[in-house]
């Protein structure tokens, strides 16, 4: 064994231990990220190109082209994710303006709110739409002759389901101002209208069109929304998902996921390229710009904060409410019937406890994994050539890649006869794995930057110094990132805990999630139910998030001295 | 074989060429100087002999064996960086005893040992007592020494310096550095230093390595690279000067326009020769004063700069260049220098000093 290692001329002599160890375990996460991420990959791409008996043709494609309806479902698709797009983007802009821009009182808790339909799944919105505007709809008479199963509703929840992405964005976007050009501006007093068309939405140009990207890739690729409140108005990713799960045709599946890798991952790419541009527009002696109070400014986006904070919790109350009526709309008396329904027979129970080993599984190997390969891909120098590159582009490809892709991947993969992992098919872990794969990069790019914004010199100081580099990460790169390594708990954790995309192609009845239960429990009707699962979902999650923001503030707290900026 | 020796060591990022060719021997005890402009290779160099950087070509050797294939882990130095890379999360006593118990050598010393070392490279460094404070409690001065004081606690043979004091004001520098040559001294650990400041080069080093564009220029005592650089480059990146021209006159002479100087130094009659004029090296004399190399000028600008003041000055006896003198704020004695004053100055035959053509 040393023999051989020693013979590969990047694992030669003149090299301690842990460096050895070091380009080891990064070809070990090569080799991991090739098996679950590329593989499947691959094997999607081969599906769709090659004809039953194995030979190159593009027979599938041309077979799903002339599939009636199909061209329909296509255009349903772009048109929705164009609407939802057109309209995410601006209303989230504007209460990101309002949070970074303006004097409003309780700022963290517009944020909070604003962000909060991150901490349920995707299906909440539809659950909630129905209810507000459904058959039986308290506000179905404002929709006036349409009905809210179809564009309507599926826009709706869409709207509201990504919000809070490209909040995120936004907020970013807009924290990063530099008070010098307003100033400049103000100098030359510029208007208000004219100081906003000419430096606020320009330096937020980057984040507009990011945001704009990311809300039309989700919408492209979201299922659970369409397949809920959808009615018969066909969309693409449903169409998979009644391909594969409903008439086990993978090879058309695998045609219509490649379908809806194409946009997506062009959208990402073309992303991918603008925020390298952003960074280097970032000049490091911008001086931030803070708002002074103004209320012909605030009050108007104050009083657009409590509009867009009643209407998100009146979206998430509708949830929780629908969860403990008792016969919508007939009995609207207070009860835990559906928990105690839900709980005791449809199996709420065990699919609640499936999630929660899921994601805590998912939480528990991810973030050692993900940041570990950052820490490597960052610090190790040594190994081949072609290892480095590998390792980052499969760390930036998941964010490419929609659930229901990479779902589709793994059972062409993982299910094929002949691969001695199939085993792994319908467990825990295949979920856990999918879970890990499919939220990687956004981790992946968080452990980066914080890796990024510590001294370089690290490493070579404990070399010089004799002290392995795992001590080193040990002792003092782990702590120091350990904010960031938090961050990266919570967003695996409320991602796995809410996810539909990826996990509703594995499961088996046994390891059942609790979102994807929700979406059982509505197509048998049950709404209440999966209300009630919905609900516990949204607890646990928001249980999880408090948790963590206590445990960052202690931290702080007791890490002050050495945190606090030189003196 | 010299303590450390580097032989033709190239290094390329990319197209670049960031070292080229690099030949130097570093005597054990020593403490070099590596000079050059921002960009020049000098931390590039540092880098290679750390390890941290991997040549393209060329060898290193340390204490008689070869260290080129070595990685940084397996090679014998101290190093402080321009950031310090202290650890931010471990206190000054942390930081400084990082490295004691992993050596072999230190293993039995035990944790009082280790203490003990811990007070005594402070004291050292002249911090005691700051052992539980944090790195970012303390001043960009004290955490340079809590540096220095980590890269010297495990004894290395060799101290790797990389612009240690350029993140320091001018003051502390300054102490800073007097107090980085006395330690190194005292200690007599064979040192490498970055920087590219030429007074403190002047000031620190034994030895001088002036680089340009990943060449080495000139390697000498910091009188040698002063007095007598070795090329164009070498004489205008260190100090100022005047750089005059003109053809010699018989084996001692040389014309410059209408004027004739005698030069210390032979020269082949007839060539044009170029010389190099320290600013200091130019004299003020009485304005009768008739004695040799010396002539009349005008004052065209005057700019008083405490100690000294530096003065610029025409001749039209020597063609249209201007030259600059620097004359000491005792030498002058409150005689007064005005723009428009004519005075009398001359430069010494032996402060004309020819310089070695252009490759
Ligand atoms: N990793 C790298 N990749 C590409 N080019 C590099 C790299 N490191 C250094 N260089 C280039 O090599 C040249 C020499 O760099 P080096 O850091 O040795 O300069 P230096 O003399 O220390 O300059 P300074 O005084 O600015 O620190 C520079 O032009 C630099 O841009
Ligand atoms: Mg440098």
């Amino acid at each position: 064994m040393t023999r051989r290692t020693l013979s590969l001329p990047w694992l030669g002599e003149g090299q301690t231990t842990s460096e050895r160890l070091s380009t080891g375990l990064l070809i070990g996460a090569a080799f991991l990220l090739c098996v679950f991420l590329i593989l499947p990959l691959g094997v999607l791409l081969m599906g769709s190109l090659f004809d039953d008996a194995g030979e190159f043709s593009l027979v599938r494609f041309i077979e799903f082209a002339a599939t009636p309806g199909m061209g329909r479902a296509v255009w349903n698709t772009i048109w929705v994710a164009l609407v939802v797009t057109v309209i995410t983007v601006p209303l989230a802009f504007l209460y990101a303006y309002a949070i970074q821009r303006a004097c409003l009182p309780l700022r963290g808790v517009w944020r909070i709110v604003g962000l909060s339909a991150l901490l349920g799944p995707s299906l909440v919105g539809a659950i909630s739409f129905i209810q507000w505007f459904g058959t039986q709809g308290v506000l179905k008479s404002w929709l006036g002759d349409s009905s809210v199963y179809g564009p309507i509703g599926i826009i709706l929840s869409t709207v509201y389901a990504s919000f809070p992405h490209a909040l995120m964005i936004l907020v970013v976007a807009l924290a990063t101002a530099d008070a010098r050009l307003f100033e400049a501006a103000e100098a030359l007093s510029a208007s208000r209208w004219r100081k906003f068309v000419t430096v606020t939405l320009p330096s937020a140009r980057y984040g507009l069109i990011s945001a704009a990207l990311v809300v039309f890739s989700y919408s492209v690729s979201e299922f659970g929304i369409p397949k809920v409140i959808g009615g018969n108005f066909p969309v693409l990713a449903v169409e998979v998902y009644v391909q594969v799960v409903g008439m086990h045709n993978f090879g058309r599946g695998a045609v219509v996921a490649l379908l809806l890798l194409l946009p997506v991952l062009v959208a990402f790419i073309v992303d991918w390229r603008i925020q390298r541009k952003q960074q280097a527009s970032l000049t490091a002696r911008a001086v931030p710009y803070v708002p002074r109070p103004d209320w012909r400014r605030d009050l108007p986006l104050l009083a657009y904060c409590v509009l867009v904070s009643v209407a998100m919790l009146g979206v998430l109350g509708m949830a929780a409410y629908t969860s403990l009526v008792k016969f919508w709309p007939y009995n609207l008396e207070l009860s835990l019937t559906h928990y105690r329904y839900g709980l005791a027979e449809a199996g709420v129970l065990d699919a609640y406890l499936n999630s929660l080993k899921i994601a805590g599984l998912t939480t528990l190997v991810g973030t050692p994994f993900i940041f570990l390969v950052a820490y490597l891909l960052e610090k190790n120098r040594s190994g081949p050539a072609w290892l480095r590159p590998l390792v980052q582009g499969a760390a930036a490809l998941p964010m490419g890649v929609p659930g229901l892709v990479l779902g589709i991947g793994y059972i062409l993969f993982f299910n094929h006869p002949s691969n001695p992992l199939n085993g792994l098919y319908q467990t825990l872990a295949i979920m856990v794995i999918a879970n890990v794969v499919h939220y990687y990069t956004s981790c992946h790019l968080t452990a980066l930057t914080a890796l990024k914004s510590i001294d370089r010199e690290f490493e070579s100081v404990s070399a010089s110094l004799k002290v392995s580099q795992f001590v080193t990460l040990w002792r003092v790169t782990l702590p120091v990132c350990l904010p960031a390594v938090l961050e990266i708990a919570r967003y695996l954790f409320i991602n796995a805990m809410t996810t539909v995309s990826a996990l509703v192609f594995l499961y088996s009845p046994e390891t059942l999630p609790a979102s994807v239960s929700i979406l059982n429990l509505d197509e048998a009707g049950e709404l209440g139910p999966a209300a009630a699962m919905a609900t516990l979902i949204v607890i646990t999650c928001a249980l999880v998030s408090l948790a963590y923001s206590l445990l960052t503030h202690f931290l702080f707290r007791r890490q002050q001295a050495w945190r606090s900026p030189s003196r | 074989m010299a303590h450390l020796e580097i032989r033709n060591l190239s290094k390329h990022f990319g197209a670049f060429v960031a070292l080229e060719q690099v030949n130097l021997a570093v005597e054990r005890g020593e403490f070099l100087v590596l000079l050059g402009p921002s960009g020049c290779g000098k931390t590039t160099l540092l880098r290679a002999i750390a390890g941290l950087e991997r040549q393209d070509a060329g060898q290193i050797f340390h204490g008689g064996e070869e260290i080129s294939a070595r990685s940084p882990a397996l090679r014998d130095y101290g190093i402080v960086f321009q950031s310090y890379a202290l650890f931010p999360n471990l206190t000054v006593a942390g930081n400084v005893a990082y490295g004691l118990k992993s050596r072999k050598a230190d293993r039995g010393v035990g944790r009082e040992g280790v203490r003990r070392r811990v007070v005594e490279m402070l004291a050292l460094v002249g911090l005691p007592g700051i052992e539980h404070k944090y790195p970012a409690q303390l001043s960009g001065g004290q955490q340079q020494r809590v540096a220095l004081a980590r890269a010297l606690a495990t004894s290395p043979d060799l101290l790797l310096l990389d612009e240690p004091l350029s993140a320091l004001d001018a003051i502390e520098r300054v102490r800073l550095r007097a107090e980085i040559r006395h330690l190194q001294t005292r200690l007599g650990v064979t040192t490498i230093m970055v920087t590219h400041d030429q007074e403190e080069a002047l000031a620190m080093a034994d030895r001088i390595v002036v680089m340009k564009s990943g060449r080495i220029q000139q390697v000498g005592g910091p009188q040698d690279i002063y007095r007598a650089p070795a090329n164009d480059f070498v004489a205008d990146f260190i100090g100022r000067g005047n750089l005059i021209e003109g053809p010699a006159v018989g084996e001692r002479h040389v014309r410059f326009g209408k004027l004739m100087l005698r030069c210390a130094e032979p020269l082949s009659p007839g060539r044009a020769h170029r010389f190099y004029v320290r600013p200091e090296d130019i004299c003020l004399y009485d304005t009768l004063d008739q004695r040799e190399n010396s002539f009349y000028a005008y004052v065209q600008k005057h700019e008083f700069l405490g100690a000294y003041s530096l003065v610029t000055l025409r001749t039209h006896d020597l063609a249209e260049q201007p030259l600059v003198a620097q004359f000491s704020s005792n030498y002058l004695a409150g005689r007064p220098i005005a723009a428009g004053a004519t005075v009398r100055v001359g430069i010494p035959p032996e402060h004309l000093r020819p310089l070695p053509e252009p490759a």
